[in-house]
């Protein structure tokens, strides 16, 4: 067929990029082989702008078991075991149906687990919204919350961890980048590969319908007002069938009867039968009227570009197929036949015998094309960098601050968000959500993993580079906390219009922090996702990376958490405060400004602080932990008198370039980054000093736990004194406040 | 002894009960897919928490058709000590081997937290190693476990001392806002009127272990390993 600009257009195709497939297939491709060239070529699918900056990330290691290309990535834990994991966004699906695009979003990632054989144990989400006091966000944030939880709960993985975070720029593109985390044994990992000539290609799961067609292209392209009526390219999630896939899955991969297996995510058949193809160096040969079809009459086209949810494909061992088809049917699954393997590198789609598409896989994906975007420095950038504090005017008095920040929704309590997610089931989890990281112990071993998603997007918005770093930076910090060794990572990177320059110079930029940082931390990356075009109306968000990083504890019985552990113990300000307060929260509650310079990272202070963290939990000397983040110290040391009654008083150092009016706050709420308050018992503080000292990190004894006041003195100068019990309040209060409100109202 | 988990398609806390029975506990304990047609000589049978066929239609309401019910329904009957933890507490409701039913919570939210729930009686074969009144901090994780029924079936319930579990402050006070879900008369668990099944919505074989927080749950599993062990329900093989 001639494509005209329409048709091109329809499917994200780029009139050079048509003339490609015209040499690659030496003839014009029919309507199905343009449908799946649209959805393999699809920025969602092949990662055209962001491919030649992602090779820059450093994905080895001597535990990495599989760096990115797979399903998952994974990591070698120790006892035989292997931590599979990978974070994704489900953005663009979220925002048109809440409720379906989060579920559908869940669903996606834990199918990525199980895929690689193995047992999903732990998700955490990041999440970004509007502000609450816009009812769509709030139906939005309400949707995706409880999209979340009905996925997840039902299929019975808990969800241990995570943050959410507000930016207006997020009204009318909300992100939902879930992360899961799976336990297989290190030498059974599936890979998602065909090969073997005539070995039997297998369908099983739900039946396709004309759902989800084009949903990859839409995650490819920008929001605007006609956006709510795509409506049905979103999809619609069966946790139950999902859970029977889960353990059918895993029965049959305690055989040997399987050769690959992969599920069916965005561009539904056309991807995995593509991608597994391609990676085995095979071709796949299907006739999609075996397909099993919820609706009739459903074309060739549609039935490849389908992606209905909870579908798998799997290439069985010649010989082993009643085994497998036995497996499925214990689950009342039906496993059907849909095709073969075969040895000429083709993906081959047949409709009743007649061959619809002939495409050969790698050009599918290896040979997709990719681009060398232009890249340019934003020009927001020198203006917004730009922070003269003595222009603010005279800064409310600290308590006040302290109380707004309290009650703002990126630092106020999750509980209302986390109640709802089902966090105990397959009773591993140690270290609930709402405490910094979660910690999921490992059953049959000592261990434990401290799991942590964190990525704060105005200190991206205002130096890429240098956010994005910090990014890793706090994820790896929140394991440490917690006493995990970080081990690896994953990346969720949300941006806007890559064929903007300085949204792609944005993205570039990020990519290189984090590579940087990982790199001086020695953290790896082993995989993630990239979702550009997250703009409404031509308005992007704010650049957004996400890091999840693993820590791995050798002793699940020596963990630390947030919360202050004993009356009396001693408290220790680990590292240094400049009073920063570029990007800070502060700025953006009290003056409505994301400006400035975000804070300074110095990456081998900040690695040795990780490694004194993660030896002094495990010696049991550090008894909590909690990274100053969002709020500065001040919302740090109250956020580690929650949940325990005790108070604390502490007094930190002037900080002499932060003189003048705003010396106080920027003192209790500069968000400098690599500090850490721990605290210890009485007697050992001084054995921490020490340490400390012996590692080349600053360590100063600041105060004492106990009492029902948070108290902060500045040079022995009274700065805060506040109760315990009423921040409390104003803290867990916050965000429930937005929907009891509306209730009222209604 | 031996427990058998019964596990229904969309179970999903059945491993975390095999855990508890096997691993805390120390005692045997089997897996009893729920196609099914023995209990394969378990002492104890736990219908656990979960999801069962999506908890579509109405929770446990597929379920109770599952062939392996019959059996369990047998066992209950010869007098077999028999658990159901939040699902499987709905699944008891629907098969009949307890009354009543469960609506959404009052906050029409789904709720996982701690709750403290108080042991009204102690004479049934998952309470007799408590002390009379003890009070227990044990999860909850539910979309519906507002318990109801009739008021003249829960006047039974109460006249014949088959409420065993009841959402309480943690001193024990009775109080409405220590009901976590709207149940009635702030029921957590109740039972048969022979006593040997026992439902109830928090999850007790999450709370074993200190390291996850609470190990007040131990004491309702090793009620069964007592029961058993000391011949109290022994007519059920």
């Amino acid at each position: 067929m001639t494509a005209s600009d329409q048709i091109l257009q329809q499917h994200g195709l780029t009139r050079d990029e048509y003339q490609r497939i015209l040499e690659m297939l030496g003839r014009e491709p029919t309507v199905t082989e343009l449908g799946i060239f649209s959805v393999m070529w699809s920025e969602h699918c092949s990662y055209k702008s962001s491919r030649v900056h992602l090779r820059k990330l450093p994905t080895t290691g001597p535990r990495v078991l599989q760096g990115p290309g797979e399903n998952a990535g994974a990591v070698d834990i120790g006892d035989g075991l292997a931590a599979v994991f990978k974070i994704e966004s489900h953005n663009h699906p979220s925002f048109i149906e809440p409720y379906q695009g989060a579920a559908t979003g869940v669903g996606g990632i834990i199918r990525d687990i199980f895929t690689m054989g193995a047992r999903p144990i732990a998700l955490l989400n990041s999440l970004r919204f509007g502000p609450l006091e816009d009812p769509l966000v709030r139906r939005t944030f309400s949707g995706v919350v409880r999209g979340i939880a009905g996925y997840g709960n039902s299929i019975g993985i808990p969800t241990v961890g995570g943050e959410i975070a507000f930016d207006e720029s997020y009204t009318g593109n909300p992100l939902v980048n879930v992360f899961c985390l799976g336990i297989a044994k290190a030498d059974e990992i599936i890979k998602a590969a065909a090969s073997g000539a005539g070995n039997a290609v297998y369908y099983v799961g739900a039946k396709t319908g004309r759902d989800g067609i084009h949903g990859a292209t839409m995650a490819s392209a920008e929001f605007d007002e006609a956006s709510a009526e795509k409506r049905p390219a979103v999809q619609v999630g069966d946790p139950f069938m999902e859970k029977l896939l889960l353990e059918a899955c895993l029965e049959v991969m305690k055989t040997d009867t399987l050769v690959g297996i992969q599920d069916m995510g965005a561009a539904g058949l056309t991807c995995s039968t593509a991608e597994m193809g391609s990676r085995g160096g095979a071709g796949i040969a299907i006739d999609v009227s075996l397909v099993p079809q919820r609706e009739t009459g459903m074309t060739p086209y549609e039935i490849m570009l389908s992606e209905s949810q909870e579908r798998m494909l799997l290439v069985v061992k010649q010989g082993r197929e009643a085994e497998v088809e036995r497996i499925f049917e214990k689950w009342d699954l039906h496993a059907v036949r849909i095709g073969e393997v075969t040895t000429d590198g083709r993906l081959l789609v047949k409709h009743h015998g007649d061959v619809v598409a002939d495409i050969p896989a790698r050009c599918l994906t290896d040979e997709a094309p990719v681009y060398q975007r232009p890249m340019a420095e934003p020009a927001y950038l020198a203006e917004a960098r730009r922070l003269d504090l003595s222009s603010l005017g005279p800064p409310p008095p600290p308590a006040d601050v302290f109380r707004r920040l309290l009650a703002s929704p990126g630092i106020a309590s999750k509980r209302w968000v986390y109640r709802q997610y089902d966090h105990m089931v397959r009773t591993n989890t140690l270290v609930v959500p709402g405490m910094g990281a979660g910690v999921v112990r490992v059953k049959e071993t000592n261990r434990a993993l401290a799991l942590s998603t964190d990525g704060n997007a105005r200190f991206v918005y205002l130096d890429p580079f240098q956010g994005a770093q910090l990014a890793v930076a706090e994820a790896a910090r929140n394991v440490a906390c917690a006493g995990g060794e970080p081990i690896g990572a994953t990346n969720c990177l949300n941006f806007g219009n890559p064929e903007r320059p300085e949204i792609m110079w944005q993205f570039g930029q990020a990519v290189e922090g984090i590579s940087a940082a990982c790199r001086a931390l020695g953290i790896p990356i082993t995989g993630g996702n990239v979702s550009l075009y997250n703009e409404t109306d031509g308005r992007g968000v704010l650049p957004t990376p996400v890091l999840g990083v693993v820590g791995l504890v050798e002793d699940a019985s020596k963990i630390a958490r947030r919360a202050f552990a004993h009356d009396g113990d001693t408290i220790v300000l680990l590292g240094v405060g400049r009073g920063e307060l570029g990007g800070s929260e502060y700025l953006k509650v009290i003056h409505g400004l994301v400006r400035g310079v975000p804070p300074v990272l110095d990456l081998p202070a900040e690695a040795a602080l990780q490694r004194l963290l993660v030896a002094g939990i495990a010696a049991g000397l550090i008894r909590s932990a909690h990274d100053c983040a969002e709020g500065g110290v001040a919302v740090t040391l109250a956020e580690c008198c929650f949940d325990t009654g005790l108070g604390a008083t502490i007094d930190v150092p002037t900080i002499e370039a932060a003189a003048g009016a705003m010396a106080a706050v920027s003192t209790l709420f500069g968000e400098s980054a690599s500090r850490v308050i721990v605290s210890v018992e009485p007697s050992r503080a001084a054995e921490l000093v020490r340490l400390a000292a012996g590692a080349g990190v600053p360590a100063a004894i600041v105060g004492r736990v106990g009492g029902d006041r948070i108290r902060v003195t500045i040079g022995r100068e009274t700065a805060l004194d506040e109760s315990l019990a009423d921040a409390e309040r104003i803290w867990s209060e916050a965000i429930g406040a937005y929907f009891d409100r509306e209730r009222a109202i209604a | 002894m031996k427990f058998a988990v019964v596990v229904f398609p969309g179970s999903n806390c059945d491993h975390d009960a095999y855990h508890a029975a096997r691993h805390v506990l120390g005692q045997d304990a089997a897996f009893v897919w729920h196609k099914e047609t023995s209990l394969g000589g378990a002492d104890v049978v736990v219908l656990p928490g979960g999801f069962a066929h999506g908890d579509y239609l109405r929770t446990g309401a597929i379920a109770r058709f599952s062939p392996i019910m019959r059996e369990v329904q047998q066992f209950a009957d010869r007098g077999g000590p028999v658990l159901g933890i939040c699902n499987g507490f709905q699944v008891l409701l629907e098969a009949g081997l307890l009354p009543g039913a469960m609506l959404r919570n009052r906050s029409v939210k789904f709720q996982c937290e701690h709750v403290f729930v108080k042991v009204e009686q102690i004479d049934t074969p998952f309470t007799n190693a408590c002390r009379p009144g003890q009070i227990l901090r044990i999860p909850i994780a539910h979309g519906e476990g507002n318990y109801y029924a009739e008021p003249g079936v829960i006047e039974r319930l109460e006249k014949n001392r088959q409420v065993i579990f009841r959402y309480t402050t943690a001193d024990g006070a009775m109080m409405p806002e220590a009901n976590p879900n709207g149940s009635a008369a702030n029921i957590a668990g109740i039972c048969n009127d022979a006593r040997n099944v026992v439902g109830l919505m928090p999850h007790p074989e999450r709370a074993c272990e200190l390291a996850l927080g609470s190990a007040d749950g131990y004491v309702v599993l090793e009620s069964a390993v007592k029961a058993v062990t000391h011949g109290m329900f022994a007519a059920a093989r």
